[in-house]
């Protein structure tokens, strides 16, 4: 049995501003815990020895699906079950329902939060991947007020983020774009493995052009998981099969995967170009203007 | 000899013989009621954690356990100095820092000199919990001198490599065995080199070369390693639970180590968590925990984490293999020559009979009939855990059927020949049984064609091959791969087979109760196998007694005879036959008490399921139960014949049992992205006589299920310094249910003609038939883009870079 550090002290947070004091009581040894499917296992390997952990799990202001607006706004608490299941998300991007299908594995899924796999910041998250597509932003919580971040702007690099000491991520939000197709690819060695490599796209087709479209991608090494040059190339453009080959060669020129055991970086490139190609195509066939 | 008949129904409604039974052990496991090592808490019991090394090759100069030693619930550190400072009475040097492999090489139990792998054991924390005891391994200060690891097998040989075993005065990194050779080799090498020669010489033949590498595995059971021991001051008396296959081997050894007689020590094996040979070698964690209890006067236990599982037990093959084929150009095979660079690791730790230093490799000449076969293993130290046979290999048949069943897809290849039709030229044919193969093994028993026939007919083989040519046409990828294999298991004759010195005999105690129950006592550990079902089932096919009426007993050496252990498929081959024989035994002396009872001559007598009666007159008999009453009561019985029915049994098996399969494997690529689909596993095995169909097809569900993870996914590699690559289950992979198929399972039985009952082992039927399948298919899939070969594990990148003509080394780091 993996056997954790000490730690000092467990306390349950009673709303999103007992947590921030919580967190400002005990500086930055403290540790959040939602879902706890990163969180936990780190510490028991002993990678991760926070003092306290401050338990977020009560927080029901942090676990609704709603619209606000133009925006679909998806509380830091909500488990990845519950993204899987949304009737909502899905009407409005699919992409959700088939990046969530693999996520990880139905134990991992039912516990595993939102919030969490941002703050967490694997470089292969594949939240993170379809929130950068989707252009997505997190909202901020310290003591002094909130703050909202675009989701490109989110990562300061591996495992780094934004959210700082004392602080709390409390929602994200995604724009609605009437008529958007979405999709999502991924290859892993096996199900419930890191992703070797991850893309997902959006794309809004009318009038015979792409009128808007987004590609994220994970484990690639693409900073901010994008990468905006392909997105340019193809806004404005018909997607024709030509196009989007274009575009996908361009996404996959602005990765910079590195090798390890899941694969050599020659063939995670490849799978840059492969799967973005493979998104754009279902996201141009299932967009409605299309 | 066959028991294809159906066995009338007990009272409980489970088969009176053979038939399929639900499992009696289950009944406590699905409860979560099972009892295994880390279950058991004794009075007093304290915790420990081992420090292990973080350099795969460095030199200890200081160890400071002052830190660890203040930690307030700390009771011992011990470190390799502590050992070297305990003498030991035995004739296996003085001390306890060094303790024998079952390859008759040393271990360091804690590294004094150098450490020589990653994952090492260097010093041994006891505490109040383990918690404390794993917070103390933090706070030992070891001041190391790092050296150059030797990594790659293949570099282990060169002139300037660094030398691991300097202990031993080495100046290279050699291995020499216990017979004092550096090399083994079987089979006709004059003749197969001659046979080889001439076909390359002859332009209706082809001779075709393979370089072929079986990776380092992992076993990875469910329960890790463990033990708790407790030496008992005032008697004197050692008891040890532990995880093992062979709680009286290990207890022998434990005597041969500690230079205690072994009726001072008693070995526990609770409930065993999966084993598939990792628990079969003696770990330093385990003589360790002994130690602990010596120390400190309680009872001490170590329970191993996953990493340290993965990172430092028994790993299986590192084979790294080069086959040469010759046939005919009409496909007939003429000779296989094979050179293998066995890479051990650190310390010879191999568990396989002495006088087969490379198992049972060299039955690698296959199903197939040809005259000319030769082998030549050469084994190296690397600075890699030790280890070697595990993981359900039946001592090293796996790597041999891989490599042939590999080969020959090879040759069809390069004949442009249907790889079915290949084998179904070259199979052995019934008339040849018993065979002798050109490695000297004795088949037993075998219909080859007649088994593949019936794989085929399940698999719908001629519709596949439509199938394929369909979609290639479409540019899909299905591959269609087969894999035909003969194993030998059962070790084994003890004119042949001995594993330190001990022979492969199984003892066996049946007692029948005045009652008519029975105890059956084994000297075999079941990790999963089902024993207490199937021996009940043995004894009740000989005897009549109900099997719920019969307790099996087994993992506790006070209370069961000596033997070997399971290992090796050997549980129904040598202690299920004892089984039968020890029933037969008891049968008999029923007979005599019937004899007595209904006055007459035992030979008037004849036996119906359970029953003695009178020839000619059926009415006149008695049954099992009420001969055990009578045996146990007043009844004068005739001289020479004891009372009571209890009765024992050694069994020397004659030879191994020799089951055979063929399995067929579907697969479907995506060339775009390297991945694979299993789609379909067809696999009709023959083990003879099937005692409970039921657990067979429950052993060939798991092996199918090991055999996907090795061909796609499971591998432990290491980079140049020395990193592990496969120490977690993050990095190193097991399949789920969504990566196998539902399994079509078929069924011939060719009963072994020497085994009591016809059974054949099949533990590792499946582990060893299901790989070649899976690659078989895989490089089917890719004949179109030209792929011959790629080694295991077949992830999507290796894949990928195979259809690119650049498969992935997958023993070292991937660049």
């Amino acid at each position: 049995m993996q056997t954790p550090a000490p730690l000092a002290d467990y306390v349950r947070a009673t709303s999103v501003a007992d947590a921030i004091a919580q967190l400002e009581k005990y500086g930055e040894d403290a540790r959040l815990v939602a879902g706890g499917h990163s969180l936990i296992p780190m510490m028991r390997l002993r990678l991760a020895r926070p003092e306290a952990l401050i338990d977020i799990n009560d927080l029901d202001e942090l676990k609704s699906i709603k619209v606000e607006g133009n925006e679909i706004v998806v509380g830091a608490m909500v488990r990845h079950r519950e993204v899987l299941d949304s009737p909502l998300l899905f009407e409005h991007y699919p992409i959700f329902r088939e990046c969530e299908k693999v996520i990880a594995d139905p134990v991992v899924r039912n516990r595993g939060s939102v919030g969490g796999s941002y703050c967490q910041a694997d470089p292969s998250e594949d939240l993170s991947a379809l929130g950068s597509a989707l252009r997505g932003s997190v909202v901020i919580q310290n003591s002094t007020g909130t703050r909202t971040v675009p989701m490109r702007e989110f990562h300061f690099g591996p495992y780094m983020t934004q959210v700082g000491d004392g602080e709390i991520l409390t929602e994200v939000r995604f724009p609605i774009r009437p008529g958007a197709g979405s999709a999502y690819e991924k290859v892993e060695r096996r199900v419930g493995d890191w992703a070797v490599a991850s893309v997902g796209t959006f794309v809004v087709v009318k009038n015979g052009v792409v009128e808007d479209c987004g590609i994220g991608l994970a484990a690639v090494g693409a900073e901010h998981f994008c990468v905006p040059a392909a997105e340019e190339f193809l806004i404005g453009k018909a997607p024709t099969e030509e196009n989007l080959e274009q575009a996908a060669a361009m996404a996959a020129e602005g990765c910079n995967p590195s090798s390890d055991q899941r694969g050599p970086a020659d063939y995670k490139k490849h799978l840059a170009k492969e799967l973005t190609l493979r998104a754009l195509r279902r996201s141009v066939q299932s967009s409605q203007g299309a | 000899m066959t028991a294809v008949e159906e066995a009338p129904l007990s009272p409980a409604g489970n088969p009176i013989g053979f038939g399929n039974m639900k499992r009696v052990e289950d009944q406590r496991f699905i409860r979560g009621e099972g009892n295994y090592v880390d279950d058991v808490n004794l009075p007093g019991m304290l915790h420990s954690a081992i420090l292990r090394s973080p350099y795969a090759h460095a030199r200890i100069k200081s160890i400071d356990t002052s830190a660890a030693e203040a930690l307030p619930g700390v009771v011992a550190v011990i470190t390799g100095k502590t050992l070297e400072g305990i003498p030991r009475p035995s004739l296996l040097g003085d001390n306890f820092a060094w303790m024998p492999t079952l390859s008759y090489d040393t271990q360091a139990v804690l590294a004094t000199d150098k450490v020589r792998f990653q994952g090492q054991e260097v010093a041994f924390v006891i505490a109040n919990d383990r918690y404390i005891a794993k917070d103390a391994v933090e706070l030992i200060d070891v001041d190391y001198e790092q050296l150059e690891p030797v990594m790659d097998a293949k570099k282990a040989m060169e002139p300037d490599a660094p030398v691991i075993r300097d202990d031993k005065g080495q100046t290279d990194n050699s291995i020499t065995d216990v017979h004092g050779h550096k090399t083994w080799e079987s089979g006709n090498a004059i003749g197969t080199a001659e046979a080889i020669a001439q076909a390359e010489a002859d332009p209706n033949c082809v001779v075709v070369t393979q370089e072929i590498m079986y990776p380092r595995v992992h076993p990875a059971p469910m329960e890790t390693c463990g033990s708790v021991s407790y030496l008992d001051k005032v008697t004197g008396q050692l008891t040890m639970y532990t995880t093992s296959q062979a709680p009286h081997a290990h207890r022998t050894v434990y005597a041969m180590v500690a230079g205690l007689p072994e009726h001072k020590i008693r070995i526990i094996s609770p409930d065993v968590g999966g084993g598939f040979g990792n628990k079969v070698g003696v770990y330093p964690g385990y003589v360790l925990s002994v130690i602990g209890t010596i120390v400190t006067g309680k009872p001490v236990k170590w329970m191993e984490d996953r990493g340290e599982n993965l990172m430092s037990t028994s790993f299986a093959r590192d084979y790294h293999m080069t086959g040469t084929i010759a046939a005919t150009k009409e496909g007939k095979i003429l000779a296989v020559d094979v050179d293998v660079l066995a890479d051990h690791g650190a310390f010879n730790g191999v568990a396989q009979p002495t006088n087969y230093p490379a198992g049972f490799f060299h039955i690698f000449s296959g199903s197939y009939d040809y005259p000319h076969a030769h082998c030549k293993v050469t084994p190296v130290y690397t600075n890699k855990a030790p280890g070697g046979v595990a993981y359900a290999c039946s001592f090293r048949i796996t790597e041999a059927v891989y490599l042939i069943e590999r080969l020959v897809d090879c040759l069809a290849a390069e004949l442009n020949m249907d790889p079915a039709e290949l084998r179904l030229k070259n199979l052995l044919r019934p008339e040849q049984f018993p065979y002798t193969s050109p490695t000297g093994w004795e088949y037993d028993s075998g219909e080859y064609e007649k088994t593949m026939r019936v794989a085929m007919e399940i698999a719908g083989y001629d519709e596949l091959r439509k199938e394929q040519e369909e979609k290639r046409a479409r540019g899909e990828y299905m591959g269609i791969g087969f894999s035909f294999f003969t194993e030998g298991v059962g070790a084994g004759p003890r004119k042949d087979m001995d594993i330190l010195g001990l022979g492969m005999a199984d003892g066996i105690e049946l007692r029948v109760h005045p009652t008519g129950k029975a105890v059956l006592r084994l000297s075999v550990q079941s990790q999963g196998q089902a024993h207490e079902t199937t021996y009940a089932q043995i004894v009740a096919h000989e005897l009549g007694i109900n099997p719920e009426d019969i307790e099996v007993v087994h993992g506790d050496t006070d209370q069961t005879p000596f033997g070997l252990g399971t290992y090796g498929s050997r549980s129904t081959p040598v202690s299920g036959a004892a089984a039968a024989v020890v029933s037969r035994k008891v049968k008999e002396r029923a007979r005599q008490v019937a004899a007595a009872a209904l006055e007459c001559s035992p030979d008037d007598l004849e036996w119906e399921l359970g029953r003695w009666y009178v020839k000619g007159d059926k009415e006149r008999g008695k049954t099992i139960t009420e001969i055990a009453l009578l045996s146990h009561g007043s009844l004068e019985l005739p001289e020479g014949v004891e009372g009571h029915l209890d009765a024992t049994a050694v069994y020397n098996p004659p030879n191994l049992t020799y089951p055979y399969g063929c399995y067929i494997c579907v697969v479907d690529v995506d060339p775009g992205t390297g991945q694979v689909k299993v789609r379909r596993f067809i696999a009709v095995d023959d083990c003879g006589t099937r005692i409970n169909p039921m657990v067979v097809e429950g052993q060939v569900h798991g092996g199918l299920a090991d055999g996907i993870g090795m061909a796609l996914m499971e591998v432990i590699a290491f980079d140049e310094d020395g990193n592990n690559l496969g120490g977690s289950f993050m990095d190193y992979l097991l399949p789920t249910s969504m990566e196998c198929p539902t399994y079509e399972l078929g069924e011939t039985v060719t009963p072994s003609p020497h085994h009591p009952i016809g059974a054949k082992g099949v533990g590792e039927s499946a582990t060893v038939g299901s790989p070649p399948a899976v690659v078989n298919a895989v490089m089917d899939a890719l004949a179109p883009f030209g792929v011959r070969h790629a080694d295991m594990p077949l992830t999507p990148a290796n894949v990928w870079r195979a259809i690119q003509g650049n498969p992935i080394r997958v023993d070292m780091a991937v660049e």
